[in-house]
């Protein structure tokens, strides 16, 4: 029964989730904290804030936490599961809709402006997120290396995560970092 | 096979991507040169549809790139294959959370891959803005660099970006009003 409830409320969140990120806040707070009981609002942000820097999308790595923290490994399944379950289904709808009338000259206009605006959108992202992760010269350094050669290389990004987690380590150690 | 494939990659993703949503565009972008299940420009609409509907981005942009290769068992696999690695990780360390939010070695790895994180974003959206921005098909012939940009989408971008980051009330409504006001304006000047 706890299982059942745990995919139904994030289920829930799920569907209320628009755009992910600090958007999702306020709502598990009302449903998880204020409804269901299953965290505090201290524990909520803690798992949020290792949510973040832990590999994975934040909204599945947050529910996997409070699943696991109420049912064990099996509610962590459950609440995962039943984040993604709206995204499934909704997405599967639009994409099966909009393969249909993909040809039609309006749609295809109004998809290519809206591609603009999808750059513009992950711009905004990265000036956002730029003050959080580039503090100190060596973060400038990392940056750079990344972006230049993963714009002119075919280098799989797995690679450069590999490499920058041992370079953080390292510069840390060393005590190039902050300075 | 290629439902394995999907999970196989979307399990990559979901092990490197740090940072939330936005983080997985990188490997799609590598998955999409890699693999030729969909176009880079198909990207951009995907990414379009991810930020207007209901669920995290990253979560969307998954199953729509199933979806997009092999319908809804491809949707289904490919979500299953982003999760899986979080479940994993999560369960690991919630034994060990206080541990884990204290450790030195892992703020550290965290200091690196904070810039890269944001560095492959940026690297990916330049590629997605060079398919929307530059005329692809422009003749090859007779270089007149006016033809190779795309103006009406530059001025649109010029616009957005000055109601997103400049004006007041505006900066803070959700992306989805600016993706429906570039959609009516594509449709309305034909682009």
């Amino acid at each position: 029964m706890k299982l059942l409830s745990l995919f139904l409320s994030f289920a829930k969140v799920g569907v209320m989730t628009f755009g992910g990120g600090y958007a999702m806040i306020p709502i598990l707070e009302r449903e998880i904290v204020e409804n269901r009981k299953w965290a505090s609002s201290e524990e909520l942000m803690d798992y949020y804030a290792v949510g973040q820097c832990t590999p994975g999308v934040i909204a599945v790595n947050t529910a996997t936490f409070i699943g696991y923290k109420v049912a064990g490994p099996a509610g962590g399944v459950a609440a995962t599961l039943g984040v993604v379950f709206p995204s499934v289904v909704i997405i599967c709808l639009i994409a099966g809709i909009l393969t249909n009338f993909a040809d039609i000259p309006a749609v295809k206009s109004a998809f290519t402006a809206i591609r603009v605006c999808v750059c513009v959108l992950i711009f905004n992202a990265v000036v956002k997120l730029w003050k959080g992760a580039v503090k100190d010269k060596a973060g400038l350094v990392l940056f750079l290396i990344v972006f230049v050669l993963s714009l002119f290389f075919d280098i799989s990004p797995v690679v450069f995560v590999l490499f920058c987690a041992l370079a953080g380590v390292v510069l840390t150690r060393t005590g190039v970092r902050g300075k | 096979m290629i439902l394995l494939r999907l999970f196989w990659e979307f399990f990559k993703t979901g092990l490197f991507a740090v940072g939330g949503g936005m983080a997985t565009l990188p490997f799609l972008y590598d998955m999409s040169a890699r693999t030729g299940w969909f176009t880079q420009a198909r990207l951009a609409d995907m990414i379009a549809v991810s930020e207007s509907t209901p669920g995290p981005i990253g979560v969307n942009m998954a199953t729509y790139v199933g979806f997009e290769t092999a319908g809804i068992p491809g949707a289904v696999v490919a979500t299953l294959g982003l999760i899986c690695p979080s479940i994993i990780i999560i369960i690991l360390i919630a034994r060990v959370l206080k541990q884990f939010r204290e450790s030195k070695t892992v703020d550290a790895v965290f200091y690196g891959l904070r810039p890269c994180s944001i560095a492959l974003i940026a690297a990916a959206g330049l590629l997605v803005a060079r398919v929307t921005f530059l005329n692809q098909d422009a003749p090859a012939a007779g270089f007149n660099p006016a033809e190779l940009l795309r103006w009406k989408e530059l001025l649109l971008a010029a616009v957005l970006l000055v109601l997103t980051r400049f004006v007041e009330p505006l900066k803070k409504l959700h992306p989805v009003v600016f993706i429906a006001l570039s959609a009516a304006v594509g449709i309305l000047f034909a682009f």
